[in-house]
């Protein structure tokens, strides 16, 4: 394939001195919001151990079915931004579009279940004021949706950077921190499921 | 060289499959521990550490900090062992 690299620059300096995704800056950020969450589980679970009771009756009322689902399609999301991000970086600008356009797409599916769980939540008298549990529920995954819709934004900006016309060097910084952000709400997913949802 | 003859398998790592597909399983495994093993100690911990093994997997491979500098790698990897450490042992009380 010439002109077209058949593996991702990230595989070859591995061999060297390693690589920044992305931008350095960004992962600042990205680290700090690792440990803003890292703050919300450790207070979750010493709020939880002053009723376990309570918090394990509270989080066998919400079902598993749309967390379980939510999980699947985040991990679905990223593995479309990190094979758009090896097809950028290979050259395949395209291929890295339509990838890019299915992981928002599951962010939106994402975005539809989340409410419509709290919807239904909200209805039966399980709202954020309904007891400590809840509020800590809709309180951490709030937050992580907010983090999702922020994601329709930067998901976007790799949509309309992929589809420029320049050398893949000039986007890929931009691809890369984005596609980094986005593993990141998946990432704080993973703790998250487990941790409200699943634990007792 | 059009994108139309590039090899979809050959731009992209086949180990980012496998480990979408390893997350998978570990995430349905997840629910199975939660009920199943409800109440009992073994099955907890075993959740909040595949929990942690999973956001491993997500940081070393998807955000692709298996090839970062090694302090980024290393601070990455404290953070699993914080993470694990913290959950882990404020679910158990300590």
């Amino acid at each position: 394939m010439s002109g077209v690299e058949a593996f991702p620059p990230a595989q070859v300096a591995d061999e060297q001195t390693g690589r920044i995704p992305g931008e350095a800056g960004l992962w600042v950020f990205i680290f700090g919001d690792m440990l803003i969450f890292l703050a919300f589980f450790a207070s979750y679970l010493v709020e939880r151990a002053e009723d376990p009771a309570l918090f394990n009756a509270s989080s066998q009322s919400v079902g598993l079915t749309i967390g379980l689902v939510n999980t699947i399609i985040l991990l679905t999301s990223s593995l479309m931004v990190a094979a758009g991000v090896s097809a950028y970086r290979g050259g395949a600008r395209r291929i890295a579009r339509w990838m890019f356009v299915m992981a928002l797409l599951c962010a939106i599916a994402f975005t539809i279940l989340k409410v419509s769980e709290y919807a239904h939540l909200i209805g039966t008298g399980h709202g954020p004021g309904s007891n400590s549990y809840f509020t800590w529920f809709f309180v951490v995954t709030g937050t992580h949706l907010m983090h999702v819709l922020i994601g329709f934004l930067t998901l976007g900006m790799m949509i309309s950077r992929a589809g420029r016309d320049e050398p893949v060097e000039k986007g890929q910084a931009l691809i890369e921190g984005a596609g980094c952000y986005w593993h990141m709400v998946d990432l704080l997913w993973m703790v998250i499921f487990p941790l409200l949802y699943l634990l007792s | 060289m059009t994108e139309r003859n590039l090899s979809i398998r050959k731009l992209i790592p086949a180990r980012v499959y496998a480990v979408w597909a390893v997350l998978v399983a570990l995430s349905i495994l997840g629910p199975v521990l939660g009920v199943e093993g409800r109440g009992m100690l073994w099955a907890e911990i075993a959740l909040l550490t595949l929990a942690v093994v999973k956001v491993r997997f997500v940081g070393l491979d998807f955000m692709e900090l298996r090839h970062a500098p090694r302090p980024m790698r290393f601070a990455f990897e404290a953070y699993c062992l914080v993470l694990w450490g913290l959950i882990v042992g404020l679910y158990l009380g300590l």
